[in-house]
């Protein structure tokens, strides 16, 4: 049990370093860099490599911007499965539904509740 | 003065970007917020029907609500100053980008303003995140179809 707090804090932790290479190194926009591992979390989960990463890791493989893509993937695939091609387009976003509508409906409920006080 | 000797100055006078004091900080900041999520998961599934897979979709609501509160009150700007992609990496930087957006425009009015720009920086990661799973999926799809690989 306290294993899954270790590894999430450092799985978690690795995928930020990554970010930061992308942003210092390679020199990208943080836009630009979070594209880029939203692409590789579908990717490797096309692959069937971020199942076992989140069972491994947890928070540390379910936080980062990463599982949105590997979420849209898995969704995708999972319809397709049962339904053959038109799957890929209904399932898209039957698993990560959450992360957009909650962002939508927070979003909306903090401007109307906090002032703007400049950039935030 | 022409544009390299001028692209060269630029090199020479702007700070260098300390990196290994980045990399240290993004990854604290990016583990720290990785562990409050695997408490929240945790919760979720001690009082709740999860499992480690499923728990991901309450988690990410809970965390955005987090980010809202962190957001509004100006305090995810200063954590992002030393946290750099620690905490722009995060669903919370995700949700960061939308809710500030809407708090920025909200001058503009709640149609145009924060309707219209509530998705200006998260949408490519939205177009990005859709338009690789649809290729991906597909590719499944079509492999599975030729009997090259299995579901």
């Amino acid at each position: 049990m306290v294993s899954i707090f270790i590894t999430a804090f450092i799985v978690g932790g690795l995928i930020c370093v990554v970010g930061q290479l992308l942003f210092d190194v390679a020199k990208l926009t943080p836009a630009h860099t979070l594209c880029i591992l939203v692409v590789a979390g579908s990717v490797l989960d096309g692959l069937g490599l971020y199942e076992p990463l989140i069972d491994f890791a947890g928070a540390g493989a379910t936080i980062p911007i990463t599982s949105f893509g590997n979420a849209l993937t898995h969704g995708a695939m999972a319809e397709a499965e049962k339904h053959g091609l038109i799957g890929v387009v209904t399932g898209m976003f039957e698993v990560t539904s959450s992360g957009i509508s909650s962002a939508i409906l927070f979003g909306f409920i903090a401007s109307v509740i906090f002032k703007s006080k400049g950039k935030v | 003065m022409d544009e390299k000797k001028y692209a060269k100055l630029e090199k020479e006078i702007s700070p260098k970007r300390p990196l290994m004091r980045n990399i240290i900080f993004a990854f604290l900041t990016g583990g720290t917020i990785c562990l409050v999520g695997q408490f929240v998961s945790l919760f979720y599934m001690t009082y709740f029907d999860f499992t480690q897979q499923t728990a991901s979709n309450p988690t990410v609501a809970t965390m955005i609500f987090f980010a809202m509160l962190l957001t509004g009150f100006g305090l995810y700007k200063k954590i992002a100053q030393f946290g750099g992609a620690g905490s722009a990496v995060p669903i919370t930087g995700f949700g960061n980008a939308v809710i500030s957006a809407a708090i920025e425009h909200k001058t503009e009015g709640y149609v145009l303003g924060v309707g219209g720009n509530m998705f200006k920086l998260a949408g490519s990661v939205i177009l990005f995140g859709v338009f690789s799973a649809f290729i991906v999926a597909l590719i499944k799809t079509i492999l599975v179809k030729f009997g090259v690989v299995s579901w």
